[in-house]
């Protein structure tokens, strides 16, 4: 038998797929971004060499992503907060996809602003 | 509207397959009704449970078209749009055979989260007055109709993921005594939930809210699980 | 996950929602006009302000981020709760000194 997609395209069981994936993307960057940070102990030009290779387009476009993802996972960890600390409230399917979209609102502000 | 319907049971035990047969369609057809049917008419070799038909007892629980549902309260209609069903055996529980599973971890579990009722006085002592309109009485009113049916168990991920998890029934039943004022063990029982496996478990993917027939709200009551478990924590009256 | 790693996570989770929103706005000032490394270095070198709030940031996702992972491996990968807890404890401690190190370079080197 194979898991199949049944009750999974409940929009808040996509939710909270989306914030376990988003948390996992962000984790696995997270190191990558404290190095990039680091640079700077071998002075200010070898950090401001990383700054501008990372002008390029793609990096841009991805750090566009980076920021729905933060913007998402953030969103998504306060919707469990609220879910674990405060009454039950209906209407939360609706307040899950409105999430998402002002996060993909969030990071396509930040790509207008940075192209 | 085809005049028969094609539908695919699973026959055998874990390494079973699907088998497909053809079904008339009648009126007011519910799924129990189809199933039964093929056992009646043409295999009657296949296994399946079933008790009242008439969904009070929560025994005829299925994966209709990959949702868990109880089968006599599941009208072919609604579900068999195409004319095309597919009954397997509920989920995260060992298929014995065909569509009947082994519930003995379901009701393990029910055990493990203490979900007993512990008396705090005798026969002897005068009767507890309870309100019925106190907010722990209506927060566990809210959550006792639970007949073990395992729809919610069978539907969540969490349960699929973390063999240790006790699942939403177990723990609805957990807190609805964590509201019985007359109970005696509620100490006890927040550690029960507060081990791995427990409450803290549950991601609120809400399948479970979702898709139980008596519209109980498992996610809601594991909410107020983990309330009162952080605070009995942070409290020293439980540790880890 | 238990009652003690649920506790941390949500707190440490509460903590950062604020911090996050001012992380955002940092990164959209920054990205204005395409700030180089001199301009960000002055702002933050020798700033006990930016070390606190980062310094608190960096401790707070050490954490987050250490059992979430911890859950992810326990339930998605064979690992179960011995070897998934001492792998995230290891990438907790990977955040926290990565974190710190860069704290310091913005700030003091």
């Amino acid at each position: 038998m194979t898991a199949r997609i049944g009750h999974r395209s409940d929009p808040l069981w996509i939710a909270a797929m989306i914030h376990r994936l988003s948390g996992l993307a962000l984790a696995i960057f997270l190191p990558l971004h404290f190095l990039a940070l680091g640079l700077a102990i071998d002075g200010e030009a070898r950090l401001e060499s990383f700054l501008r290779w990372s002008d390029q387009p793609w990096v841009k476009a991805s750090e566009g992503g980076l920021v729905f993802l933060l913007t998402v996972h953030m969103l998504g960890g306060l919707r469990v907060l609220v879910i674990e600390n405060f009454d039950w409230r209906d209407g939360q399917k609706q307040l899950a996809t409105l999430a998402a979209a002002v996060s993909a609102i969030v990071a396509f502000i930040f790509l207008v602003r940075v192209f | 509207m085809p005049a028969d319907l094609s539908v695919s049971l699973w026959r055998g035990a874990k390494d079973g397959r699907y088998e497909t047969y053809s079904v008339p369609r009648r009126e007011s057809q519910t799924v129990l009704d189809v199933v039964t049917f093929v056992q009646r008419h043409i295999d009657p070799t296949l296994s399946y449970r079933f008790a009242c038909r008439v969904g009070v007892c929560g025994s005829c629980a299925m994966t209709v078209n990959g949702k868990p549902r109880w089968t006599c309260r599941t009208h072919v209609s609604k579900v068999a749009g195409s004319g095309r069903l597919e009954i397997g055996p509920l989920e995260n529980l060992t298929v014995i055979k065909d569509l009947a599973t082994d519930m003995e971890p379901f009701f393990e579990k029910w055990q493990q989260a203490q979900g007993v009722f512990a008396p705090s006085r005798t026969r002897y002592d005068a009767i507890e007055q309870i309100r019925p309109d106190s907010p722990a009485r209506r927060a566990a009113d809210a959550a006792i109709e639970c007949i073990n049916c395992g729809v919610c168990y069978a539907a969540c991920d969490t349960v699929r993921w973390n063999n240790d998890y006790l699942g939403p029934a177990a723990l609805t039943r957990a807190w609805t005594l964590v509201n019985d004022e007359r109970d005696a063990s509620n100490t006890a029982r927040l550690q029960a939930v507060s081990a791995a496996g427990g409450c803290h478990a549950c991601h609120s993917h809400q399948s479970c809210q979702e898709l139980c027939p008596q519209t109980l709200n498992p996610t809601a009551s594991i909410a107020g699980l983990k309330r009162r478990t952080a605070a009995a924590y942070l409290k020293g009256e439980i540790k880890i | 996950m238990n009652v003690r790693l649920y506790v941390w996570q949500r707190a440490t989770a509460a903590l950062m929602a604020p911090l996050v929103l001012v992380h955002i706005a940092v990164i959209f000032y920054a990205t204005r006009h395409g700030m180089s490394a001199a301009d960000i270095l002055s702002r933050t070198s020798g700033s006990a302000a930016w070390a606190a709030f980062y310094g608190l940031f960096v401790a707070a996702v050490s954490v987050h981020a250490s059992i979430g992972v911890r859950n992810i491996l326990s339930e998605w990968s064979p690992l179960k709760d011995r070897g998934s807890g001492a792998l995230a404890i290891a990438f907790g401690l990977l955040l926290a000194v990565l974190g710190a190190r860069a704290i310091f370079a913005v700030v003091l080197s």
